[in-house]
């Protein structure tokens, strides 16, 4: 078994779990390569089909070629797809900085779309390397009432067992790629021929590495146009994955007050 | 067309040339973990760009002097507290080490967190402050991992600039931390003097600690190995689920250790079942052929249909785990309230859940202080050896034999509470099969017996020890073979020596020993064999239960050879050892032998030869339709 092999089958151990102990399941879709590569990653766990919705929460603000991708890939892949919008920035903690703001407006639209489905698991595809909130994760992560993260008080996971109990009413968050980096998704993206979205790939000098909302989401410089050529860039650079993302940089503590309250 | 690409190295990071190993970084808190994560990552030059200014920035605006421990506290909760709250995950590079470094906490508070990283660690760092030596919970965490079964230990003596880069100094910690690890049979793969905030000795021996000669940091974390490869142990498959998305029935698992390919012969724990993995299922392209080994998660499906359930274990036919319903479990304890006998619990053991009882505590160690209180509850953070009662069957092996299946975990209200090793397994009572299917042979009755002239038949020889059943039996095996028959001998001693090996003298074993005695010997005499069974079987009962399994297949036969003929035969010399007093529940000097009242033969040895006795038994078989006459024969032929 190479690298890519291990990652592969301690993903499609974590998604069996979470289907086996959780009564109702969704497949958080952002459409970015993260994501794409767990919907493909639940195929593989349930030989073809991903058995429970992909779930959208739609700010609205989403590049052009990530809706069209949506809407194609969303058929292909045969997804039970659930778009839901999110609530206009006004009803948003104007405490906030303005990306973050932005960016909260996915944290209210996910705690509308739980309480209209009565989800018990939310599947995310956040990774330890992303950023340093997130390497404190566990693979089940408990969420309170509210959809809040208490990162003082998370309950011990060990040996592949996963706390899979929430309190009545609350929901877990389940990360199937905690444990892969960005070079992981790029090397298994080009294994396994997993369709991806051009913007990922250099034009004209620039190329996005993380996609989120239109307004709060910058390129960086970049020449590689190819899934290689991004491996080769990955190795040199020393540019964090998510420097284009404004919401991490407004504040020392912005991204983890987001994510005390319940973002990604 | 498909273009294959050959991908340069550079292109697959982490890729087949470069191991990865996991590490832990552990030791009491404030002895410096953070301060040497911090100075390791600089020193193999794995730092973001832009990462150390913007910490000197952030100290800078708080009016503080930098420290190589903000670069893992990026929470801000943990810069107001100064602590480190959770297990970080954060990647370097040794020359030829993809390393993986699982950031433990030394806070007491947050051992739950330090076993959550050391869990998943192949190797590990335990520091030491120079200035401080050896505390408890330096002492506490290498009991852990030797808990967790972490082998390979370097240990680090940091901040030796507080101690003068005393070579005395060190070498006191390094006998004291060696001779506590080594009483955990761990050996540390070296000790190191190292200043983490300065660098002295991190990636570079420098002039301070030029008395030392042994690797440095970087030097020993190249020299770990990744964790070994399961192959090589027995296969072990726990179900996760069985999947019914199409026409096809997939039981889905992880392959623990060993490995299997479609056409294995399969036995399904803790049922017994057996089966054949008919295909390895798989997509985008199924189903696979190749053999399928440790750390695959896969899907197989099989040539019948069984019931099975998610928390069976699939094993190879011939190589399955034990199934118990009680358990010996060396365990670390987690959770807020003591953990006492009589408690309920919920095990898991891989995705098999039981409710349980702790039936007893054997011990609880706080592993700092290493003392051990007496059958007392385990406290939180605290260690034990429990025996567990399940409600539920489970299969499972000593961790000694398989490291994955050997653990479990115990919850607690839903949350994970504690976990620990299988340290032994009980056998236990066998749950009552559901829905076995015997498998027939592929020959009728009639075929056997055409060849070997007899039907099947049990011949049981039942007598005091000494009373010539051995004799008589192996007399007759060798008769009927010389006749052309099939008879195989089962002598009670001999199979106590294998089959029953696990089985005493007392009288619930006795029984179990005539049962299976009776099981293996009517199998063979439904195959058409005559199983001669050799065995004092005292009890009535026992053998009416024999009788039973056999049913008509059964021919008792006394061998009632008089208790002082026996006694002064004594070939074994165990008359004379029970008279000793050195043979407990010996049949023969007690009066503990039931003799049987409607036996189909009772032969007295002390009165007739061998060949008599044999003639007899021959007689008897003929008689009651095993044997065929030769008579009878010779006129169907006619």
């Amino acid at each position: 078994m190479d690298h890519l092999d291990q990652l592969e089958a301690q993903s499609i151990y974590i998604f069996r779990e979470a289907f086996a102990r959780l009564k109702k399941i969704a497949l958080l879709w952002s459409l970015g390569k993260d994501s794409n590569v767990m919907i493909w990653l639940a195929r593989k766990a349930f030989f073809g089909r991903m058995p429970f919705p992909a779930l959208h929460v739609d700010t609205g603000k989403k590049f052009p070629e990530m809706y069209r991708f949506r809407d194609h890939y969303g058929k292909e892949w045969d997804l039970d797809l659930r778009v839901e919008p999110c609530p206009p920035i006004d009803a948003v903690d104007p405490t906030l900085p303005p990306a973050a703001r932005s960016a909260a407006r996915k944290t209210e639209g996910l705690k509308m779309a739980l309480g209209k489905y009565g989800f018990d698991g939310l599947i995310a595809g956040i990774r330890r390397d992303e950023e340093a909130t997130r390497a404190k994760e566990r693979v089940f992560s408990p969420r309170g009432l509210e959809g809040n993260w208490d990162v003082r008080d998370q309950p011990p996971e060990f040996w592949d067992h996963f706390n899979a109990s929430p309190p009545q009413g609350a929901h877990l968050r389940i990360h199937p790629i905690l444990h892969w980096t960005e070079a992981d998704i790029w090397a298994y993206t080009k294994r396994e021929n997993i369709p991806i979205i051009p913007l990922y790939l250099a034009k004209d000098g620039k190329r996005y590495r993380s996609l989120g909302d239109q307004d709060i989401t910058n390129p960086v410089n970049s020449t590689a146009s190819t899934i290689d050529e991004i491996l080769i860039e990955l190795e040199q650079t020393k540019v964090p994955e998510r420097a284009g993302r404004a919401l991490d940089h407004e504040t020392e503590d912005a991204f983890e007050r987001l994510r005390v309250a319940g973002y990604l | 067309m498909n273009m294959i690409v050959t991908p340069t190295s550079s292109a697959t990071p982490n890729g087949t040339t470069r191991p990865q190993v996991r590490i832990v970084i552990v030791g009491h808190v404030d002895h410096g973990k953070s301060t040497l994560v911090g100075r390791l990552l600089h020193e193999t030059g794995s730092l973001p760009e832009g990462k150390l200014e913007m910490l000197k920035a952030v100290s800078a605006r708080r009016g503080m002097p930098f420290e190589w421990s903000f670069l893992l506290d990026a929470l801000q909760t943990e810069r107001d507290q100064g602590i480190t709250i959770d297990t970080t995950q954060i990647r370097f590079r040794t020359n030829s080490r993809d390393i993986v470094l699982i950031d433990a906490p030394g806070h007491a508070e947050f051992l739950r967190n330090m076993i959550t990283g050391a869990s998943q660690a192949d190797g590990a760092v335990l520091i030491i402050d120079a200035l401080e030596g050896v505390r408890d919970q330096t002492r506490r965490h290498g009991y852990l991992l030797h808990l967790l079964g972490v082998k390979q230990v370097a240990v680090v003596v940091n901040k030796m600039d507080r101690v003068d880069f005393s070579s005395d100094r060190f070498k006191a910690i390094s006998e004291e931390i060696s001779a506590h690890l080594n009483g955990l049979g761990v050996t540390p793969t070296a000790v190191i003097p190292i200043s983490a905030r300065d660098g002295d000795g991190v990636a570079e021996h420098t002039d301070r600690i030029g008395w030392y000669k042994g690797p440095t940091v970087v030097e020993a974390l190249d020299r770990l190995e990744p964790a070994r490869p399961l192959e090589a142990l027995a296969l072990r498959l726990p179900v996760q689920a069985i999947y019914k998305f199409d026409d096809r029935r997939i039981v889905a698992g992880r392959i623990e250790s060993g490995s299997l390919i479609a056409g294995d012969e399969i036995v399904i724990m803790p049922a017994g079942k057996i089966a054949k993995i008919k295909s390895v299922e798989s997509w985008p392209l199924t189903p696979i052929a190749s053999r399928q080994g440790a750390g695959r998660s896969v899907g197989i499906t099989l040539d019948r249909e069984l019931f099975i359930e998610r928390g069976d274990i699939i094993a190879h036919a011939g190589a399955a785990p034990r199934e118990t319903r009680r358990l010996r479990a060396r365990i670390f304890w987690l959770h807020d309230k003591p953990l006492a006998k009589g408690d309920q619990l919920l095990v898991r053991c891989g995705p098999k859940e039981s409710r349980a009882t702790v039936v007893a505590i054997e011990k609880a160690v706080d592993p700092g202080e290493l003392s051990s209180s007496e059958n007392k509850a385990i406290g939180r953070n605290h260690v034990g050896e429990i025996d567990i009662s399940l409600s539920n069957p489970i299969a499972t092996d000593p961790y000694t034999e398989n490291p994955r299946t050997g653990r479990l975990v115990i919850e607690v209200s839903g949350r994970i509470a504690g976990g620990g090793l299988v340290l032994s397994v009980d056998a236990g009572q066998r749950a009552v099969p559901v829905d076995i299917v015997p498998v027939e042979s592929a020959l009728r009755p009639d075929e056997r017996s055409a060849r070997y002239r007899h039907n099947g038949a049990v011949v049981w020889l039942t007598g005091l020890p000494a009373s010539g059943k051995s004799t008589l039996a192996r007399a007759l095996e060798r008769r009927l073979f010389t006749n052309g028959g099939s008879p195989i001998l089962l002598d009670g001693d001999t199979l106590r020596a294998g089959l029953n090996s696990d089985l005493g003298f007392s009288a619930a074993d006795r029984s179990e020993n005539i049962r299976r005695l009776a099981e293996v010997a009517t199998h063979l005499a439904r195959n058409g064999h005559i199983a001669i069974v050799a065995a004092v079987s005292p009890a009535r009962e026992d053998r009416a239960t024999a009788r039973r399994i056999a049913d008509t297949a059964f021919r008792e036969i006394h061998v009632a050879t008089p208790a002082e003929v026996c006694e002064e035969r004594d070939p074994k010399g165990h008359y004379k050892k029970a008279r000793a007093g050195a043979l407990a529940s010996f049949t023969g000097i007690g009066n503990d032998y039931e003799a049987p009242q409607a036996a189909e033969l009772v032969i007295d040895t002390s009165k007739r030869t061998v060949a008599e006795a044999a003639d007899e038994i021959e007689l008897m078989l003929k008689t009651s339709g095993v044997l065929f006459d030769e008579l009878v024969d010779l006129a169907a032929n006619i």
